[in-house]
């Protein structure tokens, strides 16, 4: 704990310092300690934030020259195949992770939490130890799983369902897709449940007795007590791996060695964002993209959190 | 009944250990992979009866290896250290002062949470190379300096720090820096070991800003190395897997070390808050 005495008295005979110093670095110290925070957020946070909304509304050519062409980007992004592209393969993806990811996070965290389990500290740093290795050093790994003939994947997947062994994960289109769900799944689900399983665990448990007491089964208790106990932490999740998956680059862009793979299968939006800023060099186009994929994903939270009932409208 | 739940006990003690199992399968091999000869790699699933160190020598023969190390390790270092500083500062001021502003400073907190950070990705680098520090770890570290989540996280944890010990500090003449030094920092040590893990984490693992930012391949990070090592000996497993084994390593050490806290700090915010 503290590394002073902490029983000095509080009588009004000791009072604080009157000292003109003392006053006015007891008034200044807020705004002094978030001042870092505020001096960096304007150079580094606004200017860029005003400055992408600009540059929206230009074509450039790397940082130096800009041309104004007023809402053209944006009427180029609906226009834009390669730009679909990228919409539809990052929404399918944020749709396996939310569909499939979310619900198997909270299977394992209500097995976990049951009174059967040994071992459950153990077990949550096992399932949670994939989210420790950054997507980059997944991208690496998972590229050579993935591999055909000798690939770890098609090994298990031949022994256990009699896969081929010479599937091509990333260099079929059909099956990048696959592949990339199936990585992130390693990656997240661990890391997913660690949220669930806290909820749980927080849940008052006295409600399960009452439940009990009034005759409710496991099922009926499972939706009357559970689920509304550890629902702002589901909203929460629900909302991050969201915005988490409409984010998705680094994994793909990896694993696929740097490109968007065969028939741009595994291309994704701030795939495409890099691709059109930093590699063609119009940060102008990479600006509409960006506050396009800004403005999808603010509709999309506030969509779940309305329809989960986080939150209200008019509030 | 009572045999029924004790088959259920098994079964779910038998399922969870499986996908333990399974979940742990590709560090596993991973493990294997950088321990066998190129000759033994595909030969054996799993670890081959002679252990090689072939993959590390040739690592460390083909690409100053070390190097990159040491520049993760530079980097991520001093932005836990900078990023602490700063966020427990802010989250300090946050969760135990009321000043004007507070509010639209929260506000706006939470605002630049939700935006994603791509989309200022543009105008950044062009800001970074009109200041300049395009290929330089200043133009890593300076606009990350201050985390917005740390200030969340810190704030959290310091409003449960009581007042009474803060007034009765500044009874004793003790400065408003002082205190925060000498009273809420000692009281925060489970925060700051979670903050310094997902800090460190960030950056140890982050790619896209510094491939952006960085050009000279000596100033490269693990990740923009590792990639770069991945277009240039495509077909050397055991190679690239040694890389990887070696930038995992740390991370994995870092949690071993810290992750009781750790885990305390990821779900803190999404359980109270």
């Amino acid at each position: 704990m503290a590394t002073r005495p902490t029983d000095i008295s509080l009588s009004p005979a000791r009072a604080v310092p009157t000292s003109r110093w003392f006053v006015l670095q007891y008034k200044m110290a807020p705004y002094l300690f978030v001042s870092p925070f505020l001096i960096l957020f304007a150079i580094f946070g606004a200017y860029p934030i005003v400055k992408s909304l600009i540059l929206a509304f230009y074509v450039t050519n790397g940082p130096k020259s800009a041309v104004f062409v007023g809402l053209q980007n944006f009427i180029f992004l609906l226009s834009d195949d390669d730009f679909h592209k990228a919409v539809w393969n990052t929404a399918v993806f944020a749709f396996w992770s939310v569909f499939l990811q979310l619900p198997l996070s909270l299977g394992l965290a209500l097995l976990l939490n049951s009174r059967w389990v040994r071992g459950r500290e153990l077990l949550r740093l096992a399932f949670f130890s994939p989210n420790l290795l950054g997507q980059v050093f997944v991208g690496v790994l998972f590229s050579v799983l993935f591999i055909p003939q000798y690939g770890l994947v098609n090994r298990f997947l031949h022994f256990i369902a009699g896969v081929p062994l010479d599937t091509k994960w990333l260099a079929n289109p059909n099956l990048v897709m696959p592949a990339l769900v199936l990585t992130s799944l390693w990656m997240y689900v661990g890391f997913n449940m660690i949220y669930f399983l806290a909820a749980l665990q927080a849940v008052d448990k006295d409600l399960y007795e009452a439940a009990t007491v009034d005759g409710a089964n496991a099922w009926h208790q499972f939706w009357a007590v559970t689920l509304p106990g550890i629902k702002p932490v589901a909203v929460f999740v629900l909302v991050m791996s969201t915005i988490g998956s409409f984010q998705l680059f680094e994994l793909p862009w990896i694993m696929l060695n740097n490109s968007a793979g065969p028939d741009q299968a595994g291309l994704t939006i701030v795939m495409y964002l890099y691709q059109t800023g930093f590699v063609t060099g119009d940060l102008g186009y990479a600006s509409t993209v960006g506050w396009t994929l800004a403005l999808g994903v603010l509709i999309i939270s506030l969509f779940q959190m309305r329809v989960t009932g986080a939150w209200k409208g008019g509030d | 009944m009572k045999t029924f739940y004790r088959v259920v006990r098994i079964l779910v003690n038998l399922f969870l250990l499986a996908f333990a199992a399974l979940t742990l399968t590709p560090m596993v091999w991973l493990l294997a992979a950088t321990l066998k000869s190129p000759d033994d790699l595909f030969s054996y699933t799993f670890f081959a009866p002679r252990i090689s160190t072939f993959n590390f020598r040739d690592l460390f023969s083909t690409v100053p290896f070390h190097r990159y190390m040491i520049n993760s390790v530079f980097v991520a270092s001093t932005m836990v250290i900078v990023q602490l500083f700063f966020s427990s500062l802010a989250g300090f001021a946050l969760a135990k002062y009321d000043f004007k502003g507070k509010k639209p400073i929260m506000i706006l907190m939470l605002s630049t949470m939700m935006l994603p950070s791509q989309v200022l990705m543009a105008p950044l680098y062009e800001l970074i190379y009109r200041l300049g520090l395009v290929d330089s770890y200043a133009g890593l570290i300076v606009p990350g300096a201050v985390s917005v989540f740390g200030i969340f996280l810190f704030r959290q944890s310091i409003l449960q720090v009581p007042d009474e010990l803060l007034h009765a500090a500044r009874i004793d003449g003790c400065s408003e820096f002082r205190i925060y030094w000498d009273i809420v920092m000692p009281v925060s040590r489970p925060m700051i070991g979670a903050f310094c893990l997902i800090s460190f984490m960030g950056t140890w693992n982050s790619f896209l800003w510094p491939q952006i930012i960085l050009h000279k391949t000596e100033r490269f990070t693990l990740p923009i190395a590792l990639n770069q090592l991945v277009g240039l000996y495509q077909q050397q497993y055991g190679t690239l897997m040694a890389g990887t084994f070696l930038s995992v390593l740390p991370v994995i050490i870092l949690f071993m070390l810290l992750q009781k806290e750790f885990i305390a700090g990821l779900t803190a915010g999404a359980v109270k808050g």
